[in-house]
Parts: structure tokens; sequence; C-alpha cells
């Protein structure tokens, strides 16, 4: 049985969790704990080390999904979860522009742990204040060839898309 | 009493702090990572600033505030006034190369400098040593902590800000293809002038910062302003190792690690998990 590991990342509350749980076969394996900070009391509880989600392709073929702690004080735990990853999704929650910094920055942090492929999903595209995925591409300073792709992680569809578009990227890159 | 400790536990705004609300004398030494500084303080004043083993000398100072060239700084250093800045400072007022005022602010900022960049160490063996104090024959100018700690806090943020969107001096810069509208209103000042002159994919920001001899601080900024007026594009430095990659970006050019020995094998399995998804 052979298996493979994407890794599904992104600022605190940018739905990651949400994200894997919308796709994954299996009941998501979170370890989210009740938020401690005021400061990040917008939801009841996070991810502290990791969520995991599973695809059975076939039998001799496992995808499993690895979501991030979002705070950034369990960072450390990124370059674990890098490891051998076949790409990655790094998800921003668009109508939370106070976060498009860090987004910026963990997309960097990943690009320095591995060259593999990955898109950027410009979540919560529901929400009446989310921002344009165009607008978003200037905030973020994304160049022209990174896919930035419109998310509803709620949606499996929009799910679905997403990692498709990081799959075709990384069939690009084997291709190159 | 000892004041002794690690800048992880007791940070440099901290420590201004104590030595400011009581009024201490005397020189505080913190060994960093890589390189040592050490501040005076007179009554909680700050009075005397130096890193590692850099020239301190009016001379060295007057030539960094760009009041003296490297010439004159060379020639000056050979006169016996030299040995003593309060000597040397008397002669060149005399000699009408600086004002008493020009000396004054240039001790000022050069002690601020060292202040100001201690604010960014986050590591460090930090000593208080009430007995030590700068040489005698050394002008000092007192400059109040209250506004260094302020002033110095306002930078760190900054600082950490710019960290963030450059996080790494390892890239070079080149001039955007596709310049945009925004370039139509740019107006450099000198700084940044010298930065560009100096933007070439073969120049890391580090060879670029010490080419301009600018803070880590101060080349970001300029940088980040050049990146955000759409002048320049961070890439990777020409025949230099794959370091991280830009803000700007573009797809990385190190190969993907293979998932299996084989290209075909790996091509089949995404292809497999493209299949997959797409029928759930």
């Amino acid at each position: 049985m052979q298996t493979v590991k994407m890794v599904v990342t992104g600022p605190f509350s940018s739905g990651k969790t949400q994200f894997i749980g919308t796709i994954s076969e299996i009941e998501v394996v979170k370890t989210e704990r009740k938020i401690s900070s005021d400061a990040e009391r917008i939801k009841d509880a996070t991810t502290v080390a990791m969520d995991f989600g599973r695809i059975t392709v076939d039998s001799d073929l496992v995808l499993y999904l690895f979501g991030t702690p979002g705070q950034k004080r369990f960072d450390f735990m990124w370059e674990i979860l890098s490891e051998g990853m076949l790409g990655f999704v790094v998800m921003v929650d668009s109508s939370r522009p106070e976060t498009f910094r860090e987004a910026k920055s963990i997309l960097e942090t990943f690009r320095a742990y591995a060259p593999t492929p990955y898109v950027v999903a410009a979540n919560k595209q529901d929400h009446a204040e989310a921002w344009a995925p165009d607008d978003l591409r200037i905030a973020l300073r994304l160049d022209p060839a990174v896919k930035l792709l419109p998310c509803v992680a709620t949606d499996r569809e929009s799910v679905k898309s997403v990692l498709l578009e990081l799959l075709y990227s990384i069939l690009a890159e084997m291709e190159a | 009493m000892a004041l002794k400790g690690n800048l992880r536990d007791f940070s440099t705004t901290q420590l201004l702090n104590l030595i400011n609300l009581a009024r201490k004398t005397g020189t505080l030494t913190i060994d960093g990572p890589s390189e040592a500084a050490r501040m005076s303080f007179r009554d909680g004043k700050l009075v005397y600033a130096q890193f590692g083993n850099e020239d301190t000398s009016l001379a060295a100072v007057l030539r960094k505030a760009g009041k003296l060239t490297d010439d004159q700084t060379r020639a000056l250093k050979q006169r016996p006034e030299a040995a003593n800045d309060k000597a040397l400072g008397l002669l060149l007022i005399n000699a009408g190369y600086v004002t008493q005022a020009e000396i004054l602010n240039g001790i000022r900022q050069h002690m601020l400098d060292v202040a100001y960049r201690l604010f960014t160490w986050v590591e460090g063996i930090f000593n208080f040593d009430g007995a030590l104090l700068p040489p005698d024959d050394r002008i000092t100018v007192q400059v109040d902590l209250e506004n260094v700690i302020i002033d110095g806090s306002r930078r760190l943020r900054e600082w950490e800000q710019l960290q963030e969107e450059l996080p790494n001096l390892e890239m070079a810069l080149k001039f955007t293809d596709k310049p945009d509208a925004r370039l139509r209103n740019v107006n450099l000042n000198v700084e940044e002038w010298k930065v560009v002159s100096y933007v070439n994919p073969k120049n890391s920001i580090k060879r670029i910062a010490k080419a301009t001899s600018m803070s880590d601080l101060d080349i970001r900024r300029v940088v980040y302003g050049l990146l955000q007026a759409g002048l320049v594009e961070l890439v990777r430095p020409t025949g230099a190792p794959l370091q991280m990659p830009g803000a700007n970006g573009a797809a990385p050019r190190r190969p993907m690690q293979p998932i299996t020995k084989d290209k075909t094998e790996d091509r089949s399995l995404v292809n497999r998990l493209i299949a997959r998804i797409r029928s759930l």
C-alpha cells in the first residue's frame, strides 16, 4: 500500500479543518483544543497539532490530507508535516484581511521547506465581506502563475476543484 | 545586586526601562549570538554606545554621519589630537569643518543607531556593571531613555512587519519587466537611489546593504518601498544556491522530489489521484 500526502495550511481560522472534513472519507482526526487566548476567541476550538483526513484511491494507494495548526506558536509542527508532501494548499480567509500578511508568510515558509507545487484557496467566498480572488491576489502579491482559487470549504465540489487544480499543477511540474 | 540575564527572558525594552526608572549609572554589556554591544548610562541617561570592537572615535562617528570623508578621517587619525576626542572636536570646530551642534548630533545619532538595533535582538547574555563608565576622553551626550524606548518599540514593530514582508535578505532584486502606472509618480530619495544603483540579479539584498552601509532594518524599509512602488521584483541571486523562495510568487525552480523512483510511475499515481477525486 502506497500513501501520499498533501498539506493544507493557512492562518488561524482560515478553514483548514473544514476543508479536510468536507472531502475526507473518514471522520477527520481532529486535535482541537478550547481557545485560550482572548485575541483568538473567534471560534471555540482550534487545531493544536494537526488534522488528518484520508481519501482511498484504490487498494494500493491512499491520499492523506494533513491540516497544520494555524496558531503561530505551533509552527514547529509545520516543517515536520511538510516532509514528503506532494503539494500544499494555502487557505486564506477572504473575509479577514488582517490575516493576509500571515497567510503570505506561511506560504513563503512552506515554499522554503519543500519545492512542491501549491495553490492558494480564497476561502469563505460565500461570506458577504469576502475579498474577490483578484483583489486577494494583489493583496498577497501573488505571481499570475500561482493558482488562486475561489473556495467555500463547506462545499464538496469547491474543495474537489481546489484539490484537482493542485494535482494538475503537480502533474505539470512532473512533465516540465 | 547583579543585573544579569538573557534577552530571551528580559527584553531590551524592559532593560532600558529598568535602567531609566532606577536612574542607574554604569555599563550594560550584551553578548548576542553573533556580536556584542555595550551601552553606558549616567543617572539613567544613555551616554555611550558601541557595537563589538567598532571604531567609536569622534572621527569615525563624523565620517559615518557624512561630515568627514574617508580621506579626511584617515588624515585626521595621523594627528596627535585624534587620540583624544575632545581635543579633536575642538580642532575640527576651530578649523571650520564642523559645528559643535553637528558633533553632538553625530554622537547622539550613533548612540541611537546602536540602541535601536539592540531592540531587534531577541537573544543575548546581558550584564550591568555599575562601576564601568566610558573613557574620560570621549565626548558624551546625555540621551533620555523615555523617547528611545518609545521610538525603539515602534521601530521593533516596524522591523517585525518588514521581517515578515522580506524574510530573506539573500534574495536579489531586478527591475520589473512590466512597470505599471504607479511608476509615473515615483520619487526616490537618496537612500533609494543608492539601492537602485545596485539592483542586479547578481547582488543579494544583503550585499547591497553592506555596500551601502545600511542596517537590516534600513535596507528592508527601502526594498519594501521599491517593491510596493512596483519598481523592482525579488529574484533568486544568479548562480547562487537555492535559498528561501522570494515574495513575488515565482514558481520554485528546484525539481520536485520524486514520489517513486520512476517518473512514469509518478505520473500514473497522480493521474489515479485525479481520477479518484473527480469521482468523489
